[in-house]
């Protein structure tokens, strides 16, 4: 007659692919409301949902419907003092009857419609921005160590991994199993021999025969092997990736006059990129902000990206207080210190062959990794031509031009793909 | 199908331990959570009570859903299975966002008119709250689905499912075929019209579903031969054609707009005209709980108090038990006052449960006043009265039958007129001898889906010059049409294929105002 049925184990998210037409749908405003995310979140706060809301006339589904206006008489609830005939003020919102909905007015309210992107939907936007189609993972390659770790044992390896207690436990073990059965006629035969002994002739055939079997089930104990290959057990050893336990990561930006809102916004990506990198190979991740014009400071993010200073250049201004920092902070063998330095290359004549002087001879030797990105759509200017002279002396620094918010990921990629080693 | 929003009250912590069973009789714990056994127990009470009543129902299905489940029923419109649309993925994020702010408690509900009767029970309720969802849902809803004349004629319980199946699979496999983009267009096309795409009194006939799908294949080449047929009158080049007088189409002006694009559309490939049914279809469906919602829940409501009540006298379910469903009943019965911050129309729940408690008493306690305005009904059997009252209105009907003036009292019902051409609105009745009938009558209109929404119907079509289709809209107390209407028309226009024209007419059928919509390129692709 009646059902009782537990559903709660099936079909929960029956909704996902509606909710996902939805955010198909609303792409466009979507993808502004993820752009304007972006640029109030912190760098390390990225990877979070976000609340998005659209306009509610976008997304309205139109059905024909009454307005105010003409006759409308309704009945409501609630009456304490009227009586027939009363004359009242029309209310101010000019809505004939009070608020709540006369017939099936459609006035809709004003307020926008939010909801909450989740976390994977936001690195989706995020990443599609940078024209990417698919979330980094796969490509990705973190330079991980690897380190040994014992994991068991077993049955093959080198006679130089040969664990000597396990193959011997193994061994008795085996010895032990394929003699008992021998091993106990044998008791047996010596038993009922000793008996006969007392009762019987020496030459009695029973006891001849017993003699020769026993004789045959000693030979046989002794034939069992004391150690035999299948015995033999080899520790394990795999490898692991070994997370190093810490990095800094330090931002470098030029903040003179010419590097513009869109400018940082690429800069502000293509550190964010850098964190994520990162995120996966360490566990915990510093992130220190360097900004300079003519002098070079650390600063907070929020500074970092909304300063409004300008003023001339002279890049090697961060690159002695980026020494500097290192030295003082992270110079033990414990950090993993990648810098990346965003610019829009245009710097003061001389300075840029005192950066690439420095660089080579103090900071290079001192991180895992450098990247320099040129934030321009004109020609490489002086930093670039004295900056291309580094990777010769020092394989591990990097240098991209990203000319437009298009070129971000594909420079990323350029940058930090796996190195042939 | 319909979603009832009973609020939850706060679980009760403390509860006390399971009393032993004395003897025979089963007797509820007195405990606030739910164990598969005690719902099959108390299910079975209730079902023993409702049949001494006399309810009639489909067999019923108790499924155990959990919140998020509730969520993904209550985005589709409470279906089981629906086709996707990115409307269902708005709708589940709005209920989602809510839900999760702690705004709104969901349905505790949702229960299926189909056969067998599916009411979901969300894992998070109480012990009581399971026996008051299956007393309300099972045994109200089902048997007011499986009795109510509306019902009878326009929707089948057996067949809904498979229905929704085939309508899910058809579409997407459109969508295979003629791209996600083309189907979601048409289908916003025809959401757009579903209010408008129902018969109200042309009986349907009844399909099963083996039937549909053989006869899908058959009715797409046929629709589009007569199309075909029908364009034939369309000048060709040249060509004079004779300007013969009665050849008005169509003959008679048509309610159904779905219905009619569905079947003379002129540029509408199979497959198109195939998900206009669809939309309509379902449309229809739901077109009965629209116009018998008071009754509905008012009936479901009064059975859920009744049988409850029952097994309290019985002494099946306990005190701590009635306490916690007397504050839910109570919650889901209030009906604030026009002044109230939480003043929000009228309740249907507290009018319908008043409407059924009255009839009852009327029955069994008739005065004098009664006796006066209800001469057939004071005095008889409640139970065939009521059940009398159940299968054979809608809520228009019902409340000009049986809104008695004791309610109207209670309720202090009283009608606010509002005229834009006076400065002032008046109070055109309230609730004493005078006003009774007139608030009755008042009030009846109100749930007439036809004051409720324009009256706008198919009107002509230019067979012989651009195609165009004009429907008129029959104004009703000079109240304007909203300002979505000329969204709505470019909905129309999609599906027609070209130009669009709404003329609003007046009761002496003057044309006040004409709102013209021209069609926009469109684009065959596919």
């Amino acid at each position: 007659m009646a059902y009782l049925i537990d559903r709660r184990l099936q079909g929960k998210n029956k909704s996902a692919g509606n909710r996902e037409r939805f955010l198909r749908r609303y792409k466009g405003q979507i993808k502004d409301a993820v752009a304007r995310a972006i640029k109030g979140r912190s760098i390390k706060d990225i990877e979070h949902g976000e609340k998005v809301s659209i306009p509610v006339k976008d997304i309205n589904e139109p059905n024909f419907g009454h307005a105010h206006g003409g006759v409308w008489e309704v009945v409501r609830p609630g009456n304490k003092e009227y009586q027939k005939g009363d004359q009242i003020q029309r209310p101010k919102s000019g809505s004939g009857s009070g608020k709540g909905k006369a017939g099936n007015s459609e006035e809709t309210s004003e307020d926008d419609f939010a909801f909450e992107l989740t976390r994977e939907e936001f690195m989706n936007y995020f990443f599609e921005d940078l024209e990417l189609p698919n979330l980094v993972k796969t490509q990705l390659k973190s330079i991980t160590e690897f380190k040994q770790q014992r994991a068991g044992y077993t049955v093959s390896g080198t006679p130089s991994n040969i664990h000597v207690l396990r193959s011997l436990r193994g061994a008795l073990g085996r010895r032990i199993a394929v003699g008992s059965k021998s091993r106990k006629r044998l008791k047996e035969a010596e038993e009922e021999l000793e008996v006969l002994m007392r009762t019987a002739f020496e030459d009695d055939h029973r006891i001849l025969a017993l003699r020769k079997e026993i004789h045959h089930l000693r030979t046989r104990l002794h034939a069992i092997p004391f150690l035999d290959p299948i015995d033999l057990r080899y520790s394990n050893r795999i490898k692991v990736p070994k997370p190093s336990s810490q990095a800094v990561m330090f931002c470098v930006m030029d903040v003179s006059g010419s590097m513009d809102q869109a400018k940082k916004d690429a800069a502000k990506r293509f550190f964010i990129l850098l964190y994520l990198f990162l995120e996966r190979a360490y566990e915990k991740i510093e992130v220190v902000f360097i900004r300079h014009h003519t002098q070079a400071t650390e600063v907070t993010e929020d500074e970092f990206f909304n300063s409004r200073e300008s003023g001339g250049t002279v890049v090697s201004s961060a690159l002695y207080l980026l020494d500097k920092v290192i030295q003082e902070r992270y110079a033990s063998s414990d950090w993993n210190v990648y810098v990346a330095q965003a610019s829009d290359g245009d710097n003061w004549d001389n300075d840029s062959v005192t950066c690439r002087e420095l660089l080579i001879n103090k900071i290079m030797p001192m991180v895992q990794y450098y990247a320099y990105v040129e934030i321009t759509d004109g020609e490489p200017q002086n930093l670039w031509h004295e900056y291309t002279q580094i990777p010769d002396a020092c394989p591990h620094f990097a240098m991209q031009k990203i000319e437009s918010p298009a070129d971000i990921y594909p420079v990323f990629r350029e940058l930090f793909k796996k190195q042939p080693k | 199908m319909t979603t009832t929003a009973i609020k939850k009250p706060a679980r009760k912590t403390a509860a006390k331990p399971a009393r032993k069973k004395a003897g025979k009789p089963f007797r509820l714990p007195e405990q606030s959570e739910w164990t598969f056994e005690l719902i099959e127990n108390i299910h079975q009470e209730i079902r023993r009570v409702a049949e001494g009543f006399g309810l009639e129902t489909y067999p019923n299905q108790l499924e155990i859903i959990t919140a998020e489940q509730m969520m993904d029923a209550y985005a589709s419109v409470g279906m089981p299975v629906s086709y996707a649309h990115w409307s269902y993925g708005k709708q589940f994020l709005a209920t989602e966002k809510s839900y999760k702010r702690g705004h709104m408690g969901l349905a505790y509900e949702i229960v299926i008119n189909s056969n067998p009767c599916i009411a979901y029970l969300m894992e998070e309720n109480s012990l009581m709250m399971q026996a008051l969802v299956i007393a309300h849902a099972s045994y109200g809803h089902n048997s007011f689905f499986k009795n109510n004349y509306l019902f009878r004629t326009w929707t089948d319980a057996e067949a809904i499912i498979d229905y929704m199946v085939f309508a899910k699979n058809y579409i997407a496999d459109c969508e295979q075929r003629y791209g996600i983009e083309a189907v979601e267009l048409l289908l916003d096309s025809c959401h757009a019209l579903q209010n408008y795409g129902v018969d109200r009194y042309k009986r349907p006939a009844k399909l099963s579903m083996a039937e549909e799908r053989e006869r899908q294949e058959d009715r797409e080449r046929y629709l589009q031969s007569q199309v075909n047929d029908l364009w034939r009158t369309v000048p060709r080049k040249a060509e004079v054609v004779q300007e013969a007088g009665p050849s008005r189409f169509p003959a008679e002006p048509q309610e159904n707009l779905l219905y009619f694009i569905e079947k003379s559309a002129p540029l509408l490939e199979p497959w198109q005209r195939e998900i206009v049914r669809i939309v309509r279809k379902i449309s229809q469906y739901f077109y009965p709980q629209r116009q018998t919602q008071v009754m509905n829940e008012g009936w479901a409501t009064f059975w859920h108090y009744t049988i409850l009540n029952q097994l309290y006298d019985e002494g099946v379910v306990g005190n701590g038990f009635m306490m916690e469903f007397l504050q839910s009943h109570t919650n889901v019965v209030y009906q604030p006052p026009i002044t109230s911050k939480y003043f929000n129309g009228i309740n249907p729940y507290a009018l319908g449960f008043a409407m059924m408690q009255d009839i009852r008493r009327i029955c069994e306690n008739p005065t004098d006043e009664d006796r006066q305005w209800f001469p057939d009904i004071a005095g008889s059997d409640w139970k065939k009265t009521l059940d009398f009252a159940m299968r054979n209105f809608k809520d228009e009907s019902f409340i000009a039958q049986y809104l008695s003036p004791k309610v109207i009292r209670d309720f202090h019902f009283f009608s606010v007129l509002d005229d834009d051409k006076k400065d002032k609105l008046a109070i055109s009745a309230i609730h004493d001898d005078a006003g009774y009938r007139y608030l009755r009558e008042q009030l009846a209109g109100q749930y007439n889906l036809g004051n409720r929404e324009p009256n706008i119907q198919v009107w002509s079509v230019d067979t012989h010059g651009h195609r165009s289709l004009t429907l008129r809209h029959n104004q009703y107390q000079r109240r304007p049409l909203n300002n979505q209407t000329n969204e709505v028309l470019k909905h129309v226009a999609r599906l027609w294929g070209f130009d669009v024209i709404l003329e609003t007419v007046n009761p002496e059928g003057a044309v006040l105002d004409i709102i013209e919509c021209k069609c926009e390129k469109r684009q065959r692709g596919s």
